[in-house]
Parts: C-alpha cells; sequence; structure tokens
C-alpha cells in the first residue's frame, strides 16, 4: 500500500494532485454546506429548551471538532517527516497550522456566543472551555515557532517535536483541568447507540461535519501548493512546472 | 568511558558550574520573591484575601521564575560549542541530557522550594499549607525541568528566545499548576492531599521516562 501511494508522497506529484482536486473539494464542501445549513437553521425544528438559538451549534461542534482532528493530522505529518524524512509531511504539517488555529478559534468564539444567552456570560471557566483555549495557545505557540526558525526545513523538525509533545499532553491537559472543574454540557453525540439528539437535528449536524472536513481538505490542498513553492524554490522540477504553467 | 559516567560528568560540570555562578543562580530567586511581594502591593494589605491567595501567588511566581532560567539549560553550551559535542558524542544523547536537566532542577528547583517555605513562613501560611505547597514543588518541579528544556532545546539559538519560550511552556505547564494549587487549597482546608501528590508524581515520571527522547530529538532538529 504504501509502495502505491509512494509517488505522490513527492512534492512534484502532490503539487499536480493538489492543483486536480482541489476545485472538486471546494465544490463538494459547497454541497454539503448547502445542505447542512438548510437542514439545520431551516428544516430542524427549534430546541424545546434552547429556541432557536442551539441552531449555532451547527458551527460549533464542527469547528470543535476540526480544531482536535487538524491537531492530529498536524502531529501525524509532523511524526511523518520527522522520522521516515517524507517531505510532503513537513509541508502539510507546516500548512495545517493556522487552519487549526481558525478552527480552535471559531469553535471558542461560537462557543462564547452560544455561552451568552444559554448560561448569561460570555465565558466560564469550564473545563472544555479551558482545554479548548489552551489547544489555541499550543497551536499559537507552534506557529511561533515556525515563525522565529528562518530556515524551513529545520522548523519543520523542531515544530514536528512540539507537536507530538503536544499531542501526548493534550489528554493529560484535558483531564487535569475536568478534574479543576466542569460546567459543559455533557457529549451529545458520542454515544452512538442512542443519541441524545433529533435525528432531524443531527443529521444536519453531521453533514455540517462533513463540509467542514471538506473545506478543511480543499483549503489544505491550496496551503500545501503554497508551501511546496516556498519550500521547493530552488529546485529544477519547479522552475520547468512554472514555466509550462506560464506558456500554456 | 561508559555512558553513565558520561553523565555524571556533565552532571558535576554543571553543578560545578552553578556553584562559581552562585549571582546569577540567586537572581531567579530574587526574581520570586519580588513577584510574590507585588501581589500583597497590589492587592492591598489584607491579611485574610492575602492568606488565601497566596498558595496560588507562590505557585505562579515559581512557575515565572523557572520559565526565566530556562533558556540557560542549553544556551552557554550552545554559546561556547559544547552542546555540538554533546550531540556528536557517542553516548545516548538522552541520558546526557538528564544530567544537564538534573543539575538545572538541584540549581534552580530546590533553591526556589527553600525560598518558598521562607516566603510562606514569613507571611504567615500554616504549616500544613505550607507542606502541601513545598511537598507538590518537590513533586512538581522535576516535570517544570523537563519540559521546560524540551522547549529550551527548541529555542536554542533563536533571537527572542525567551518570550517564544514562555509561549511554548506556559500551555504544558497548566496540569502541574493545577495539581499543585489543589493540594495547597486542600490542605489549607484540612482535607487529604495524597490524591493531588499521587498526580503530580505520576505526571513527572512519564515526562521522566519521554521527555529526554524528545529533548535529544529537538537537540538533533536544532543542531543536526
Amino acid at each position: 500500500m504504501f509502495k502505491r501511494f509512494h509517488p505522490y508522497a513527492s512534492p512534484k506529484h502532490f503539487h499536480r494532485l493538489a492543483q486536480r482536486l482541489s476545485p472538486w473539494l471546494f465544490g463538494l464542501s459547497a454541497v454539503l454546506f448547502a445542505a447542512g445549513l438548510t437542514g439545520g437553521l431551516v428544516l430542524a425544528p427549534a430546541d424545546y429548551q434552547q429556541g432557536e438559538s442551539f441552531r449555532i451549534i451547527y458551527l460549533h461542534v464542527p469547528s470543535a471538532w476540526m480544531s482536535m482532528f487538524v491537531y492530529l493530522v498536524m502531529a501525524s505529518a509532523g511524526a511523518a517527516g520527522l522520522i521516515w524524512k517524507v517531505k510532503l509531511g513537513d509541508i502539510i504539517a507546516r500548512a495545517c497550522a493556522p487552519l487549526g488555529a481558525s478552527f480552535t478559534f471559531l469553535a471558542l468564539a461560537t462557543g462564547s456566543l452560544w455561552g451568552k444567552p444559554m448560561w448569561g456570560t460570555w465565558w466560564v471557566w469550564d473545563a472544555r472551555l479551558t482545554s479548548e483555549l489552551i489547544l489555541l495557545f499550543l497551536y499559537l505557540g507552534y506557529l511561533a515557532l515556525q515563525s522565529a526558525i528562518e530556515d524551513r526545513r529545520a522548523a519543520a523538525r523542531a515544530g514536528a517535536v512540539l507537536a507530538i509533545v503536544g499531542v501526548v499532553n493534550i489528554p493529560i491537559i484535558h483531564y487535569s483541568v475536568v478534574w479543576w472543574s466542569t460546567l459543559h454540557q455533557g457529549a451529545t453525540v458520542s454515544k452512538f447507540d442512542a443519541p441524545s439528539m433529533a435525528t432531524s437535528m443531527l443529521i444536519p449536524l453531521l453533514l455540517m461535519a462533513l463540509a467542514f472536513k471538506a473545506y478543511f481538505l480543499a483549503v489544505l490542498m491550496v496551503r500545501a501548493r503554497c508551501e511546496i513553492l516556498a519550500f521547493e524554490q530552488h529546485t529544477a522540477w519547479l522552475r520547468a512546472e512554472l514555466s509550462d504553467e506560464r506558456t500554456s | 568511558m561508559s555512558a553513565l559516567a558520561a553523565t555524571t560528568a556533565v552532571l558535576h560540570r554543571d553543578l560545578r558550574r552553578g556553584w562559581r555562578r552562585r549571582g546569577d543562580v540567586a537572581q531567579p530567586l530574587i526574581f520570586f520573591a519580588l513577584v510574590v511581594y507585588l501581589f500583597p502591593i497590589a492587592i492591598g494589605p489584607l491579611p485574610e484575601t492575602l492568606r488565601t491567595l497566596l498558595p496560588a501567588i507562590l505557585w505562579v511566581a515559581a512557575v515565572l521564575a523557572t520559565i526565566l532560567t530556562l533558556p540557560e539549560v542549553f544556551a552557554a553550551d550552545h554559546a561556547d560549542g559544547s552542546l555540538e559535542l554533546l550531540v556528536t558524542s557517542p553516548h545516548p544523547l538522552a541520558l546526557l541530557v538528564l544530567g544537564k536537566i538534573a543539575a538545572h532542577w538541584c540549581t534552580g528547583a530546590v533553591p526556589l522550594m527553600v525560598m518558598s517555605a521562607a516566603l510562606g513562613t514569613l507571611l504567615g501560611l500554616d504549616a500544613a499549607t505550607l507542606a502541601a505547597i513545598v511537598g507538590g514543588m518537590a513533586l512538581g518541579t522535576p516535570l517544570l525541568a523537563l519540559v521546560g528544556s524540551l522547549a529550551s532545546a527548541l529555542t536554542v539559538g533563536l533571537r527572542g528566545g525567551t518570550m517564544l519560550l514562555a509561549l511554548i511552556t506556559l500551555p504544558l505547564y497548566i496540569p502541574v499548576l493545577i495539581f499543585g494549587t489543589l493540594a495547597a487549597r486542600n490542605a489549607a482546608l484540612g482535607l487529604p492531599v495524597a490524591a493531588e501528590m499521587f498526580f503530580l508524581a505520576g505526571l513527572s515520571v512519564l515526562a521522566l521516562t519521554l521527555t529526554p527522547f524528545a529533548i535529544a530529538a529537538a537537540l538533533r532538529a536544532r543542531l543536526g
């Protein structure tokens, strides 16, 4: 299996693959967003307790899921770059970081907007909010380290170590913060046998989660191409590729 | 020379260097005392409020003082080139790094604990709370030193390294701060503190087993 995917792990082929894939991914995410938002904002009934304001869940929950998912992608890509010297791993890790930070910020901002009518305050010192905020700081630390080291390869290696340490630490931080204080409502969707949510509300949520994922992949392809341009700026293949594009 | 002998040699060298630069080692302690004294000045001379806040103040001041000492773990060795000799030596780098961190802990964290005990007594903390604070620091500061040295290794030789180091390290210090201050709060209420102490010890042991390898990888990534 590794052999089959190996050609795409070279920046040269990935550059082309990303170029070909990104319009499709943008299209897919647009369709999913349209379906999810219609389902969530128009078709789903209002919540019997939270009224119309529960609808922010369709942005809040997918972005909170993505914030953790993107960190995992970033750390795995960084590990691949660090351990097996896969160039593409360095590129993907670096491209992931600002996206993950944005998703984390979105989760915090929407959660805060939701908290104002529900809890009567923008911010509470609750375990999930606090660990999400710490996750944002972990992303920002990663970004700061990346911008402090000028050589991109060295920055990628250092960043990979930091991301892996972060992955080990995230559960520790999360459970220590849970130990410290908790107020947030329990997880609604993780109980797969009987989710404590009506199907008409659940389906748009899952559609939105898929839409976020497709959008993430689409933007990741664009960002990865930009990173490839920077990483490989002095290589012959890139020059040939760019002059091809200019003439065609 | 065996790997263990090399590690003890690194440990002895760093301890001797710390002893010869006693003034530099004392600076974080003075900073720590100053931060602790800033709070009564900012809050006002209210003994009751201060007594409830003091454990938290001591912990936060200790964390900040620790962060300021972190660049020193590798900076001097990086400046004179001996860090590259460590990286290229035939002995396992993780073990040598552990020698350096042990020396850093002895010259940084141990005086800080003594200082916390002295300041806590001076500012009127009861014996049980003080024991929980100093005991918590004894169990938690190894993790602060280990995780901090990782950030120090990642930022070695960078301009504006201290600020970056603080940004990277502070989120990773939160579990220690939570369990350390919870232990102190429980002790002040006369509750048992064993659970928090076990957590601190467990976290430090986890850091002791994993971070030396990460630090070795980080040094190789920065210097290799």
